[in-house]
């Protein structure tokens, strides 16, 4: 009698463990399912694929010194041209006294020094600073100021007062010929 | 069971009536083309649809918008980055305003939408009478689809004697009511392609009709590939459950 | 007394201070995992619970397409094929919410069928299945302004046509229609409106499901013999035996909406609605979906307008007296050897009136669809009536355990004929 409810028990127990693999691999596999069903929906929030375009100004009226802004992703763009005197002083100026070190050969192309492209957004708290028109506020250093707390920019787009933290960022972009910049 | 089946039937029968409705003019059935994206594994055949658009831009272009297309979506038709860029900037597109605040137009972007003909339907209208319809949508938004499509632009011939063709008006066999408004737009030899393939309107036709396919449809392709997944995924779950559920009743009479 | 907790029985400490203070752990668990459940149902009993899965993907994906969809009358018809075109997996969604509400109405309709062959309408659950035709018409409601919203032609002249009914109601009814329309005619005010009520109604669903479940929980289901549970032999705790049957039924059930979206996206849908809305062009034929054809046939099916509208809201009103209309005291129709075949007519019927609402009521299509509106009142106001009175139903098994050990077997023993009938 024990022998057979031993035998019974076993055979119930291997039962039991097949249910379970059985429900363990359907259970999974739903699981699996669900969050590949769910990938998608939330992909689509997104940005579409309109918002992905780029920008491309032509510069051929361009005049030495002056600037532009150009709208990319909803969010404005920097584009300079600078002269000779502008480049040397951003080129020169010395790395261990700015806010956030950076060369300028690191934000503007090397052999198109005279060319710097920004990102119009203050890094302090968003505010988009003035100073791409010849006669605007440029700040002590020449490049941007920002009215909202007194940031100031130099000519590279580097932070040299506070108090924003950082220099203003670097959007992706490429020349596809001397005066056709491709944004983004 | 047998009552389920048939009310499940009786439903799909709904389904397919449903589908049916707007005979209303006369019109025979435009007879059923082969399209290489219909089926189940169906792809577009993009050859056949850069050719077709092509013909798009030659000849339908003059008179009927696409407004729901942005030359980037081409890629979908497999032209490259440098063809768009091409394509777009052969064309002048509004291009927002000025400094004054005055609509300027400019050579068009890859974002650029397709460039419409007429500013809005009512200047299509002031010049052509009617306002063609927008295309972007059109091969799902006629009876027949494809088929449809390919027949109207294969239909068009002189009326038999006793039609009264109104004036402005054309006779075309698979239109409702066989008087349409378009004019005869392929004749044959309207576009020369560059692969040297034929430009007969048939063959024109067929190439326009399997773009405008895409055109109502871009992401056939992509949807299929999943479907094909997800049924296989749905298909191996109902078999698991069914046997988790054997295994669940085993010890219940039912 | 006010600070006591709920006496919990859970081990996990986490799950334990939860329940003690709001025992929703409670309430799983007794209504979803040990409520007891016939043990007898059959594949029929699986589509409450597809409704209810349709309901959460429908709100879902609904409030994904929200976030892209404008509705103003300039933009509605673009926000769509920019959802389709440029939105991230845009089709997909477009295409589960499009096709959902016909799988919807396909599930209800069958679970409403289950209702009316088993008797599941009867005492005691004359509140739930009333609450079940609530759930209709806000589904109805719903699928009607959702239809509106893509704003093509099929949108905009289905809503001009069937907002113009409600002229059809004396004096009051010319006031009604402005009021809805929010102007003179179908337009802006009237789109904006329908999306903010079509975005709201699924909730409303919900909270009404909620009701229907609850009061279902108080009476117990019903089941395929139509008999009251006898004793505990009679059932099967929920969990696991339901939860593992009805996911086959939904594996299966998402497998048909998927080869929809995936294969047949514009199967169930009207070319018309592909052109955008044109105030000054009526298309040829203006057909509503698949699930409202039956009601578009019995709309038209009388000369009067007053009338047609009257007979075909009448035509689910009549369901919700349906309790007090069915004077049998049997409910199963297993049992009802003449209601099996009845029933199969009122199917056949409503099968009619759909295909005749799908053609122009013209020819043919007239007298047919007059025949079947009038077999469908008569079969709930003059034959439920009478033929409770007048069948002579086959003899119900003791129990449910009974029957579903006998299953397989020979005929009933002599005794349990002897046995005097089940009252409803």
């Amino acid at each position: 009698m024990s022998d057979a409810a031993a035998v019974h028990g076993h055979g119930l127990a291997d039962e039991a463990t097949k249910r379970d693999f059985l429900k363990l691999v359907t259970g999974g596999a739903a699981a699996i399912g669900t969050v590949a069903f769910a990938w998608p929906l939330i992909d689509s929030m997104h940005p579409a694929r309109d918002a992905l375009s780029s920008v491309e100004p032509d510069f051929s009226p361009f005049v030495c010194g002056a600037g532009v802004t150009v709208m990319w992703q909803g969010k404005p763009v920097f584009v300079r041209h600078h002269t000779k005197q502008e480049i040397k002083a951003a080129q020169g100026a010395p790395l261990a006294r700015l806010i956030d070190p950076q060369a300028d050969s690191a934000r503007a192309e090397p052999d198109r020094a005279q060319w710097i492209v920004l990102a119009g957004i203050g890094t302090h708290l968003g505010c988009v600073p003035p100073g791409c028109k010849a006669a605007g506020l440029r700040g002590d250093r020449g490049g941007w100021c920002c009215p909202c707390h007194g940031s100031q920019y130099d000519t590279s787009g580097r932070v040299r007062h506070g108090p924003a933290p950082a220099n203003l960022a670097v959007p992706p972009y490429a020349f596809d010929t001397d005066t056709k910049i491709k944004i983004g | 069971m047998r009552a389920v089946a048939s009310y499940v039937a009786a439903a799909l029968l709904l389904g397919s009536m449903a589908a049916v409705p707007g005979q209303a003019q006369e019109a025979p059935t435009p007879p059923h083309q082969e399209w290489s994206w219909q089926g189940l594994f169906g792809t577009y055949n993009l050859a056949d649809a850069q050719r077709g658009f092509q013909v798009y831009k030659d000849v339908c272009s003059t008179c009927h918008s696409m407004n729901d297309l942005h030359y980037r979506d081409l890629a979908g038709i497999g032209l490259s980055e440098d063809q768009i860029k091409a394509i777009a900037a052969s064309v002048t597109v509004p291009q927002g305003l000025d400094d004054q605040g005055n609509p300027k137009d400019g050579p068009g972007q890859p974002a650029s939408m397709f460039r419409a003909p007429f500013a809005n339907p009512e200047a299509a209208k002031a010049a052509l009478k009617v306002a063609p319809p927008d295309l972007s949508n059109i091969i799902n938004a006629r009876e027949g689809g494809p088929d449809y499509v390919y027949a109207i632009l294969n239909g068009f011939s002189n009326p038999p004697p006793d039609f009264k063709l109104a004036e402005g008006s054309n006779y075309n066999e698979y239109f409702p009511g066989h008087q349409i408004a378009m004019p005869q737009p392929l004749h044959g030899g309207d576009v020369t392609f560059a692969d040297g393939a034929p430009n007969s309107i048939s063959a024109e036709a067929h190439d326009v009709v399997t773009f405008l396919a895409w055109a109502a449809d871009p992401n056939m392709v992509q949807r299929k590939q999943i479907g094909w997944r997800v049924v296989l995924f749905l298909v191996v779950m109902a078999g698991l459950t069914y046997a988790v559920k054997r295994k669940v009743w085993s010890d219940v009479e039912h | 007394m006010a600070g006591q907790l709920h006496d919990s029985d859970f081990k996990n400490p986490v799950v334990q201070w939860i329940d003690t203070r709001l025992p929703i752990f409670t309430m799983m668990q007794k209504e979803y995992m040990v409520f007891p459940t016939p043990k007898n149902f059959n594949y029929f009993w699986n589509f409450g619970a597809m409704a209810v899965v349709t309901l959460v993907i429908m709100i879902v994906t609904g409030i994904l397409l929200a976030m892209n969809y404008q509705p103003n009358t300039e933009l509605a018809f673009d926000s769509v094929q920019h959802i389709m075109r440029d939105v991230n997996y845009g089709w997909m969604l477009r295409y589960i919410h499009q096709n959902g509400a016909s799988m919807f109405f396909i599930v209800t309709y069958i679970h409403i069928f289950r209702g009316l062959y088993y008797g599941s309408y009867k005492k005691p659950r004359e509140l739930l299945w009333m609450i079940g035709v609530l759930i209709l018409l806000l589904m109805m409601a719903t699928a009607f302004m959702g239809y509106v919203l893509p704003w093509g032609q099929m949108s905009y002249w289905g809503a001009t046509v069937i907002t113009n009914l409600f002229s059809a109601f004396p004096v009051v009814g010319h006031g009604i229609v402005t009021w809805l329309w929010g102007g003179f005619s179908v337009a802006n005010p009237t789109l904006n409106r329908f999306f903010a009520l079509h975005y709201l109604l699924p909730f409303v669903l919900v909270a009404v499901v909620g009701l229907h479940v609850a009061a279902l929980h108080v009476t117990g289901s019903n089941n395929p013999l139509g008999i009251d549970v006898k004793s505990p032999q009679d059932t099967v705790p929920f969990h696991p035996y339901y939860t593992a049957k009805d996911s086959i039924g939904l594996c299966v059930f998402l497998l048909v909406w998927a080869i929809f979206v995936f294969f047949y996206p514009h199967a169930l849908s009207d070319p018309n609605n592909s052109i955008p809305a044109n105030p000054l062009q009526t298309p040829d034929d203006i057909v509503p979906e698949w699930y409202f054809l039956p009601f578009y046939a019995i709309l038209r099916s009388i000369p009067n307008k007053l009338a047609g509208v009257c007979l075909m809201f009448g035509s689910i009103l009549v369901l919700f007296v349906l309790p007090w209309l069915d004077t049998s005291p049997v409910r199963s129709a297993r049992f009802r050897p003449i209601y099996r075949k009845v029933i199969f007519v009122l199917v056949l019927a409503v099968v009619g009136l759909g295909i005749c609402g799908a053609h122009k009521p013209e020819g043919i299509w007239v007298p047919l669809s007059r025949i079947c509106a009038v077999y469908y009142y008569l079969h709930f106001l003059v034959i439920l009536p009478l033929l409770g009175k007048l069948e002579r139903p086959l003899p119900l098994p003791e129990s449910i355990s009974k029957a579903v050990l006998r299953r397989g077997g020979g005929p009933l023993p002599q005794a349990a004929t002897a046995k005097p009938m089940e009252k409803a």
